[in-house]
């Protein structure tokens, strides 16, 4: 399984990073969005890929009883998807405004600022 | 304006309508009951959001700002304000910020109830993903009913 | 309880809810961001004296102890870090409440500027690793949302490439926490640096080190991840340039500080060695770069890239004086460049251009801006007394010791070059006369421009207070890389009351 899912990034980084290197800014910000989510598989696969229960502990006990999942990664991966959630909300915005003053979708039409 | 964004469909709109409250109250129900059980602010934030958001899509957006009431923008400072503050009461019992605070009362008729900072973090977290998700969608679909006005003129 | 620990993060937090709030009253919200950042200053100094008085403070946010909750932490760096964060904001936000236009305010100019503070501030403190990244995207979006701040073709673009690049930076942030996550088990970072001293594989710690050196090199426009840099911090308004020269990239240095004193410190000759390799390299890069510009912002911009390569050649070093060197020239960095870049700010309000070939005639007209003006470009060049003089002093003399001949002479001629890009502006825009046809450009006069002479007067006093005054200032530094070089001060501060 973990080979599968480390095909799998790696996958998905190089599917992001072919989508970044085009020049349409449309393409570039799925190239972001692939890039967050290979970053979220990564840090899923890495803290341990075991089928176990919700780490609830029963009334009465103080620890669970059998293999539970680590919530700690799951609580990360959800933290990351929320703020990458965030973040490409707001570079949505940013290419559609971007594209009503520069009117086109092309990242050599953006070079003013380079020289 | 938005009669292009806006899906036309008669069943879609009956039927937001009648959604609008269910999910609402729904969130509120996932807002109580998170801490102890599965829910809490964020998922409650994120169904009312679309219950707002469905209703943006079936009716439009001028009537979804009206059922909203408040600026996206407000709810978020009332929001972040409110998860701030909530984490202000642990320090005056000489606790770090953020150390969960309870309150237990006891109610005649529904018996002992349990109130705590965490709610009030809960609440704040709420309003906070209700005004950011609404800021971004309402803005966004604002901008293409210009540009579609625009371009209707043009 | 050490409640001082985490009030820089939670006022800037308060204060940001509550121009949110105050949204639609203009007055409300300048008087609120007026108090806010002068309460953070306030609270900043406080902790820097506890931390002084104290040693390493730690406080356990919502009372999970350590290393399972989250913990906030402030050694002698991070309260500096948070000291000069109270004092380029506080300056930035007194300067715009003047230089700010009423069209930029409507756009949530203050409440992003106290989110991009707390942002800023909660990166120094966290004394998690997850935690950092938090902080960290929560000074971007601030950061993007003020980049873009008023809407211009050239801010849209500048403002694409500084997001992809730092999502970019992020994602790699991210991977790398947790590969280390899935090594050492925890994101306490006095817990991991402690599991990986005992861990067996070195390998993969070094390829992670590496992961992290790209990531925070990126967020810190080190040599060859700067581009993003020079693209856009001369796009947005003047007093959010500031705070980014002052503060952004300074972080990421702050946190290549951090993770290479605290938890990468098993190859330190492979390591540091690179570090001090992209030093070198950054240093002359930038310095380079601004010598081909004739704009006076962006030659600005590529002086902060080179400026970072001298503090990371302190880091790179990696003994005790050169670490005093870094420490000590982020503090004399993060005061000149805002004050430069609010200078030229002032510039562009009386001459309407950030332009050299169209300004001139500046120290004819306005003797006291130009002297304020050569107050902090003498500093960055290292000229005795100023500040400037004693950080690369410290930083040289450091390299001597070591024996790294080829980074001493790179830094000298660095030294140099500085100077030669100073004096390029003080003869273009002060000294020579304005072209004819340009003489009659004025964008808003000089009314209203008290305030901002204040302001840069002010930082301009504390360039010059920090060289007099080096010997307190020194001796703080020392015990900053004190602290840094013993990571069993901060790892015994956060896990202490385990054992």
């Amino acid at each position: 399984m973990e080979t599968l899912m480390a095909f799998t990034v790696g996958g998905l980084f190089s599917a992001a990073i072919y989508m970044m290197l085009r020049r349409s800014i449309v393409k570039l910000v799925i190239g972001l969005v692939l890039l967050s989510n290979a970053a979220n598989l990564l840090l899923f696969t890495q803290a341990g890929l075991l089928r176990g229960a919700p780490p609830l502990v029963p009334k009465g006990a103080t620890q669970p009883t059998g293999v539970v999942a680590d919530p700690l990664a799951q609580a990360l991966i959800l933290t990351a998807i929320v703020i990458g959630f965030g973040v490409l909300a707001f570079a949505v915005v940013l290419i559609h405004r971007a594209y009503e003053v520069v009117k086109a979708d092309d990242m050599d039409q953006m070079k003013d600022t380079d020289t | 304006m938005n009669s292009q964004f806006a899906l036309q469909s008669l069943i879609l709109r009956t039927a937001a309508h009648f959604l609008l409250p269910l999910l609402l109250i729904f969130s509120v129900f996932l807002l109580l009951r998170g801490h102890n059980e599965p829910g809490g602010g964020f998922i409650a934030g994120l169904v009312a959001a679309s219950a707002v958001a469905l209703y943006m899509f079936a009716v439009d957006v001028r009537s979804a700002k009206r059922v909203l009431r408040f600026e996206p923008r407000d709810l978020m400072g009332w929001g972040l304000l409110v998860g701030v503050i909530s984490g202000v009461p642990a320090v005056f019992v000489g606790q770090p910020f953020f150390t969960s605070q309870w309150l237990e009362l006891k109610l005649p008729l529904l018996g002992e109830l349990k109130v705590g900072t965490p709610l009030l973090f809960d609440v704040g977290v709420y309003l906070v993903v209700i005004g950011a998700v609404l800021l971004i969608l309402l803005s966004l679909a604002e901008a293409e009913g210009k540009t579609d006005h625009h371009h209707g003129g043009g | 309880m050490r409640l001082e620990v985490a009030l820089p993060v939670i006022i800037p937090l308060f204060f940001g809810a509550l121009t949110l709030t105050l949204w639609r009253w203009r007055m409300a919200q300048r008087v609120a961001t007026a108090t806010g950042t002068g309460l953070m200053l306030l609270s900043a100094l406080w902790l820097l004296a506890a931390t002084w008085q104290d040693g390493i403070l730690v406080m356990h946010m919502g009372d999970w102890q350590a290393p399972f909750g989250i913990v906030m932490v402030s050694d002698l760096l991070s309260a500096i870090m948070v000291v000069l964060a109270g004092i380029s904001g506080f300056a930035t936000a007194v300067y715009s409440l003047t230089s700010m236009s009423k069209r930029h305010e409507a756009f949530g100019y203050y409440p992003l500027l106290h989110l991009l503070l707390a942002g800023v501030n909660g990166a120094f403190l966290t004394g998690d690793i997850f935690n950092l990244y938090v902080w960290f995207e929560v000074m971007l979006v601030a950061s993007f949302a003020l980049l873009i701040l008023g809407g211009e073709r050239a801010q849209m673009e500048g403002a694409i490439k500084y997001v992809t690049l730092n999502l970019v930076s992020s994602a790699m942030l991210l991977s790398a926490i947790g590969l280390l996550y899935g090594l050492t088990g925890t994101l306490n970072m006095a817990d991991i640096a402690e599991k990986l001293t005992y861990a067996e594989d070195p390998g993969i710690i070094t390829v992670i080190a590496m992961l992290f050196l790209v990531s925070f090199g990126i967020k810190a426009g080190a040599f060859p991840f700067f581009f993003w840099l020079p693209a856009s911090y001369h796009t947005p308004q003047v007093a959010v340039s500031a705070l980014f020269a002052a503060l952004l990239t300074k972080v990421g240095v702050y946190a290549l500080f951090r993770v290479f004193t605290l938890i990468f410190t098993q190859d330190v000759a492979y390591t540091h060695g690179i570090l001090l390799w992209v030093a070198g390299a950054t240093m002359l890069t930038g310095v380079l770069g601004a010598a081909a510009q004739y704009e006076f912002r962006r030659i600005l911009s590529f002086h902060i890239i080179s400026q970072i390569g001298y503090m990371i050649m302190g880091l790179a070093l990696f003994t005790p004086l050169a670490l005093v060197g870094g420490v000590f020239y982020i503090m004399h960095h993060i005061i000149v460049k805002a004050n430069l870049f609010l200078v030229s700010g002032l510039v562009y309000r009386l001459k309407g251009t950030y332009e050299l070939k169209e300004l001139g005639g500046m120290y004819r007209s306005h003797p006291m801006l130009a002297l304020l003006f050569l107050v902090p470009a003498l500093s960055l060049a290292g000229m005795p007394p100023l500040s400037g003089f004693f950080a690369k002093f410290i930083l040289i003399r450091a390299g001597v010791e070591a024996e790294a001949w080829w980074i001493v002479g790179v830094a000298l001629v660095v030294g140099l070059l500085t100077l030669y890009s100073m004096m390029k502006i003080w003869a273009e825009v002060f000294w020579k006369a304005q072209p004819e046809e340009h003489a009659n450009r004025s964008a808003h006069g000089s009314a209203g421009s008290g305030v901002l002479y204040l302001t840069i007067g002010g930082m301009a006093a504390l360039t010059v207070f920090i060289g007099l005054g080096a010997e307190p200032i020194y001796r703080m530094a020392d015990a900053a890389a004190h602290q840094l070089l013993n990571p069993s001060l901060y790892i015994d501060a956060v896990l202490g009351e385990r054992q």
